[in-house]
């Protein structure tokens, strides 16, 4: 089989197996709605409500990726510093795993008192905040460690700093940075939900969730949540397709 | 001090420690050395005795702590363009292809040569050393031998007036290393430039150089040299002639003397 289609049929065939199974669970146990909707409760739920997902699902989308892009920058400039910096690395290091370690959940309340109706931006502060992480330590830690014998192929003819860093120490990185990418974009579209589903303000996937849950319709709960999995999957595989785009070479062939 | 005119390379009394946890490690004790214009100079010594360092100070990597390095007449405090340089790793950017690896100097170098003359010059050296057809490949795709030639040509790329070489044919076999001897004649025939040669192969360096230092057990000091004197353009049959057998065989001990396994000679004790 051609490698192309399998790659696209397993992956359909899987999907549609599961759905197959969860449908026949939800039958045998003769679960109410409420325990357990099934697959074929879903799609009403869609349809009733398909306007309200468009809508709510572009807030959710496009707040993540803003926070995202704003952790790219951040982070990556963060990363510079301490990767070029040896007492930068030293005194930041700390103070970063301290504020990683907070839980964010207990931000949420903390930014939404701050900036209180500003939602958009408490949405996207949030989705920055707990995505940022991994890049800095990721960037920091791909520049502290390039070895000498790499900086030296350019130094030896004289290059200035910059060219180093462009030509050498930045594609050297750019794995490193994308593995990190892939772990911020999940985290920074959790940050987007738990600002929605947290502070609660008529925006986002999350809105509709909270709406299903007062009004217990149990299946557009259900229905939020494969929505919320289509779009993180979405989200990750458009970091994957940068990454084959710019870091395609770190792909070893098999062996 | 006056340098004579005709030193390309020179090193006076240089010194060098460096600086480690348990204290500082004296690398290089004392050294001197001068390669005229042109000439071709092989160092060989035991292994860690301060090779790599002394490549490193030639090329203004570092600085020594004591003494001084010239090239041509110049002191010597930061790196040169005049100055190609092969590491004993190969380091490939594994995100370019052979080709654009080999192009690499020239773009620091040479920002303004036309994309297509630098493409032609790195085509031209990866046909010298046997590599065409690989031109587009990355260098994963490569044999260790093969990446170590093409860093090779991207040493020499930008024609360079001095040449560093540091063990580049250490991890060739035999058969791709004699190859490689014949090119980097036919490279010296073609476009003249002076070379400092680390290896421990001392055939190779009876075969390549005009002149052959041997250092000492770290910390590394001038412990012997040696003038090649066999014509210029030496077929390979030339280290089965005796003069070269000789050359071996002082070479060899002078090896043995530096990791203390031989006793010094009495008049060079005198
Ligand atoms: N950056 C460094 N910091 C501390 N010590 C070093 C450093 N580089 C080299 N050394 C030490 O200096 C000594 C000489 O190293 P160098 O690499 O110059 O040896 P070498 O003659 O090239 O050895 P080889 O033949 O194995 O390549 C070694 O003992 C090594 O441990
Ligand atoms: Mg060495």
């Amino acid at each position: 089989m051609n490698a192309q289609l399998r790659g696209f049929l397993v992956p359909v065939v899987a999907i549609v197996i599961f759905l197959a199974f969860w449908e026949w669970l939800v039958w045998v146990n003769q679960w109410p709605n409420y325990k357990m909707a099934s697959p074929s409760d879903l799609w009403p739920a869609f349809w009733k409500f398909k306007e309200l997902f468009l809508i709510y699902g572009w807030q959710t989308l496009w707040r993540t990726v803003v926070g995202l892009l704003l952790a790219v920058v951040f982070g990556t400039l963060l990363g510079m510093v301490m990767g070029f910096s040896r007492v930068a690395r030293e005194a930041l290091y700390p103070i970063l795993v301290g504020f990683n370690a907070i839980p964010k959940a207990t931000v949420v309340p903390v930014i939404a008192l701050m900036f209180v109706g500003a939602d958009n931006m408490n949405t996207v502060l949030i989705a920055f905040m707990i995505s940022f992480f991994p890049i800095a330590v990721s960037v920091s830690i791909g520049l502290s460690t390039l070895e000498p014998e790499y900086r030296d192929i350019l130094r030896a003819l004289g290059a200035s700093r910059m060219t180093i860093f462009w030509k050498i120490a930045l594609p050297k990185t750019l794995p490193e940075f994308f593995g990190a990418l892939k772990v911020a974009v999940t985290l920074a579209f959790i940050g987007t939900n738990l600002m929605e589903i947290v502070e609660p303000h008529g925006k986002g996937l999350g809105h509709l969730f909270d709406s299903g849950k007062i009004n217990a319709d149990y299946p557009l709960m259900f229905a939020v949540l494969i929505a919320l999995a289509a779009l993180g999957i979405l989200l990750f595989y458009g970091v994957v397709l940068l990454e084959r785009i710019f870091a395609g070479w770190a792909e070893r062939g098999q062996t | 001090m006056s340098t004579p005119s005709d030193a390309q390379i020179e090193l006076r009394e240089v010194t060098h420690a460096y600086k480690t946890d348990a204290g500082p490690l004296p690398v290089l004790d004392n050294l001197s050395l001068t390669v005229r214009e042109g000439a071709f100079c092989a160092v060989v010594g035991p292994s860690g005795c301060g090779k790599s360092t002394l490549t490193r100070l030639i090329a203004g990597l570092m600085r020594p702590d004591e003494g001084q390095v010239w090239l041509h007449r110049e002191l010597v405090t930061s790196p040169k363009p005049t100055v190609g340089m092969a590491f004993q790793n190969p380091v490939l950017l594994e995100w370019r292809t052979i080709l654009k690896n080999v192009m690499l100097p020239l773009e620091i170098v040479a920002p303004s040569m036309p994309m297509a003359q630098r493409e032609e010059r790195a085509r031209h050296l990866l046909h010298l050393v046997g590599l065409e057809g690989f031109e587009d490949k990355r260098p994963s795709e490569l044999s260790g031998g093969m990446r170590q030639r093409a860093s090779l040509c991207r040493s020499i790329v930008h024609k360079p007036e001095v040449l560093i070489l540091d063990e580049p044919f250490g991890a060739l076999d035999a058969f791709t290393r004699e190859d490689l001897w014949q090119t980097m004649h036919n490279l010296r025939a073609e476009e003249p430039f002076t070379c400092v040669l680390i290896t421990h192969d001392l055939r190779e360096s009876v075969y390549l150089a005009d002149e052959i230092a041997v250092l000492s057990a770290r910390p590394a000091r001038l412990q012997y040299l040696m003038e090649v004197d066999l014509p210029k353009d030496r077929p390979l049959d030339v280290l089965y002639e005796p003069k070269a057998v000789e050359m071996l065989a002082e070479l060899r001990h002078q090896i043995q003397i530096a990791q203390g396994r031989a006793a010094p000679d009495a008049e060079a004790a005198a």
